[in-house]
């Protein structure tokens, strides 16, 4: 009973749920970057599709987006909006049971995609391959993070909802309305589905799914993770927090109007193909908000940049972010999409959002958390941050760069015609012509997930009981 | 009154309601309460320590 009291009296924070999820973060980043480099490699080298179905490039790819959206990110995701949501309200969470149930349910997921994509069970919709049972068990564990995401918001002790909150919760809602109207479908056994809608209504409503789990998952999530670890690893409140409100509201007004622009010259109507592609103009406003609000932190310690890897991959991966939130709405132009569409570029602009952006600030956060998770000082070596920031952003420009060329070189040819009207180059010139942009690719890739490594190793010191962390160089970064 | 009427009204609402947005956010009445929650990552040290203490505790 005194125990209960204490604990009532001084009560502490859920850390546990957090670090599990932290760990599985890397854990999954390095399983679905790899998984990256290996279809990378097949598309530079198509022999390695070997006999061997499971292993072929169309059953690895799903593979590939899934582990590094929802369970690297997904798990990034959890660990941080678990962590920030008990901080900044300064309450535990609302049921210790419910969110270790978040944790396994989610692990189950991964595993189960894990098993059934190689095996080509899939509802081909891309981003929400998973067969309906698995969607189920998604939609259940989703709602439970709700539940004590919402709940936990309720018991706070403090008068204001912390902004990284409000992204955080309308991430929450956003994906759980996305993913259960996108996944409804007949199913006609238990590892096969047909979609409800039909037609140019499924091509839109998923694509409504796809630039939304865009906007909400790899956007919003991320901008909640922005709006509490830069002020925290600065060791200064955000440059506006007014800024950051007007920012909210405008994100989360625009981007769910922005997905027809994946459909142009589709047989989706003009107006909702015009529709879209203003909204996705507009955006680059709320978007570059945030990213100046983010980066204007920093003003007045902009030094701490020449000694804390940890502040340089956050305030990169917001650079990353603005770039590519310049490059979207330029895409999403009608006449731009009509060279870029369908080429590598497409593949270059989610990266440098993915890795660039999504991946770079979860791992800033990720070296900012596991210290504290784990009861040290800070992590064991700052120069293998510092070595794999480096890794990170080579890997990055590599793959992007790469990809522009490829994309943009890809475009022209496809539209080239003779003074006869016919085609001046086949396909498969293209594609040849692409080989050197493929092999970058997979060594900017390799280097990216060569970085994961580093972190691991990093990651694995810094738990161990018995081990302290080297001393912190002072001339690291000092470059 | 047709379709094109209320497109043309959800335009002005969508208009009016950011510029009133932009007001609410920006107004002096709100300046405190906005300054106040900025302050919140750095409110609790003292709960997170008592954690880490605990955790240390428990091994």
């Amino acid at each position: 009973m005194s125990e209960l009291n204490h604990a009532l009296e001084h009560p502490t924070y859920n850390y546990k749920v957090v670090r599990q999820f932290a760990i599985m973060t890397v854990v999954w980043g390095i399983v679905g970057m790899l998984v990256g480099v290996l279809i990378a490699a097949q598309l530079a080298w198509p022999a390695l599709n070997t006999e061997l179905q499971y292993l072929h490039f169309g059953r690895l790819r799903p593979l590939h987006t899934n582990a590094v959206i929802f369970a690297f990110g997904g798990s990034a995701l959890f660990a941080t909006s678990y962590y920030i949501v008990q901080r900044t309200c300064q309450a535990r969470l609302i049921s210790d049971k419910l969110a270790a149930f978040t944790f396994w349910g989610w692990q189950l997921v991964i595993v189960s995609a894990a098993i059934t994509l190689p095996l080509g069970l899939t509802t081909s919709k891309e981003y929400a391959e998973l067969e309906w049972p698995i969607d189920i068990l998604i939609a259940v564990v989703w709602v439970s993070y709700a539940l004590v995401f919402f709940g936990t918001i309720m018991k706070r002790k403090t008068p204001h909802i912390y902004v990284a909150n409000w992204f955080l919760g309308a991430f929450i809602i956003a994906v759980a309305v996305l993913h259960i109207i996108n996944s409804m479908a007949i199913p006609v056994s238990m590892t096969k589905s047909y979609s409800a809608y039909a037609g140019t209504v499924d091509a839109m409503v998923q694509w409504w799914y796809g630039h939304n789990a865009v906007g909400f998952f790899l956007t919003a999530g991320f901008l909640g993770m922005m709006y509490y670890f830069v002020p925290k690893q600065a060791g200064r409140p955000v440059y506006s927090y007014r800024l950051s409100i007007v920012h909210f509201w405008a994100l989360v007004a625009v981007y769910i109007w922005a997905g027809p622009h994946h459909l142009h010259y589709t047989a989706l109507p003009d107006w909702a193909q015009s529709l879209g592609m203003v909204m996705s103009i507009i955006l680059l406003a709320p978007s570059w908000g945030g990213m100046i609000n983010g980066m204007m932190t920093l003003s007045g310690a902009w030094d701490k940049l020449r000694t804390d890897p940890i502040l340089r991959f956050l305030v990169v991966s917001l650079s990353f972010y603005g770039m590519s939130t310049f490059e979207g709405p330029m895409m999403s132009i009608r006449t731009v999409n009509a060279l870029s569409h369908y080429t590598d570029w497409t593949i270059g602009h989610v990266h440098s959002g993915a890795l660039g952006w999504v991946a770079m600030i979860s791992i800033g956060a990720i070296y900012h958390l596991i210290p504290i998770l784990f009861g040290k000082e800070r992590m064991y070596s700052i120069s293998l941050i510092n070595a794999h920031f480096w890794m990170s952003t080579i890997g990055t420009v590599l793959y992007i760069a790469s990809m522009w060329v490829n994309g943009i070189m890809q475009g022209l040819m496809w539209r080239a015609y003779n003074q006869d009207g016919t085609l001046t180059y086949t396909f498969v010139e293209s594609v040849a012509a692409s080989y050197p942009g493929y092999v970058v690719r997979v060594i900017g890739g390799a280097i990216f997930f060569s970085g994961m490594l580093l972190m691991a190793y990093n990651i694995f010191m810094t738990t161990r009981k018995d081990v302290q962390p080297q001393p912190a160089p002072a001339a690291v970064g000092a470059v | 009154m047709d379709i094109n009427d209320l497109r043309g009204l959800s335009t002005a609402f969508l208009l009016v309601a950011f510029i009133g947005l932009c007001i609410w956010a920006y107004s002096k009445n709100r300046s405190k309460a906005f300054d106040e929650a900025a302050q919140l990552p750095f409110a609790d040290d003292e709960m997170n320590e008592r954690t880490r203490q605990e955790e240390s505790r428990n091994g």
